[in-house]
């Protein structure tokens, strides 16, 4: 199903029965909906702004997907991210693997959030009640990518 | 050469992008970086802490002693910080 980036919102629902739908091989499907906190990382926060490098983030989801792929035995994989603005409560990113069994759906999904969060060009600036800021990536977002 | 440039280091250098030749010697993207350090005041800020800024080659994710030769667009941008 591959890699979609947009700047609407989007259904996760929707996305899994059209996944799903007419199969009969997938007996698990794991999804991962990432959303936009009131509590940023800056402070409480109106909104939010997402950059991203147009070309560069397509093609480094999909080097995510097919990575993915070769360590699990995954029927698809889908990977949405937003970008533009955000407010709280709005969904950004959606993660979805469907496999056999759970455990490599489970794991796929995991791996696949853990590389987007350090690797796929995407930055945040939240705007708080001091004005913009830039949101600082965390090592601890390194350290949950180094466990794979 | 196209460069792009994201996040703060776009804020910090006032533009998105722009085209460059390159002068002799400059070979490397740390090579890049200590040139372009030379071109201005903003280029200065930006590229302050120099081993925070990442880089990309031809939208492929690269460190700084990555090769130039044959590149068409270099960019430089923060840590990531999406999902």
């Amino acid at each position: 199903m591959a890699v979609h980036l947009q700047e609407e919102p989007f259904d996760t629902g929707a996305w899994i029965d059209r996944l799903t739908a007419g199969r009969t091989d997938v007996g698990a499907v794991v999804s991962f909906t990432g959303l936009c906190r009131a509590d940023g990382e800056t402070g409480t926060i109106q909104a939010m702004t997402l950059e991203h490098y147009p070309g560069m983030a397509e093609e480094e989801l999909g080097r995510l997907e097919d990575e993915a792929r070769a360590r699990w035995p995954l029927l698809d994989v889908l990977i949405l991210h937003r970008y533009g603005r955000l407010v709280p409560g709005d969904p950004i990113v959606l993660v979805v693997t469907l496999s056999s069994h759970r455990a490599a759906a489970f794991a796929a999904a995991d791996f696949v959030m853990d590389y987007l969060k350090t690797s796929a060009p995407f930055w945040k600036k939240e705007e708080n009640e001091r004005g913009p800021q830039w949101v600082e990536a965390k090592a601890s977002d390194d350290a949950a990518r180094d466990r794979w | 050469m196209k460069l792009r440039y994201f996040a703060w280091v776009r804020e910090q250098i006032g533009r998105p992008e722009e085209e460059v030749e390159l002068p002799e010697g400059v070979e490397t993207v740390g090579d890049l970086v200590r040139w372009l350090k030379t071109r201005g005041e903003e280029y200065g800020a930006a590229f302050e802490h120099e081993k925070v800024v990442r880089a990309a080659i031809d939208r492929v994710h690269v460190k700084p002693a990555a090769r130039l030769e044959g590149a068409s667009e270099v960019a430089f941008f923060p840590p990531m910080t999406g999902g």
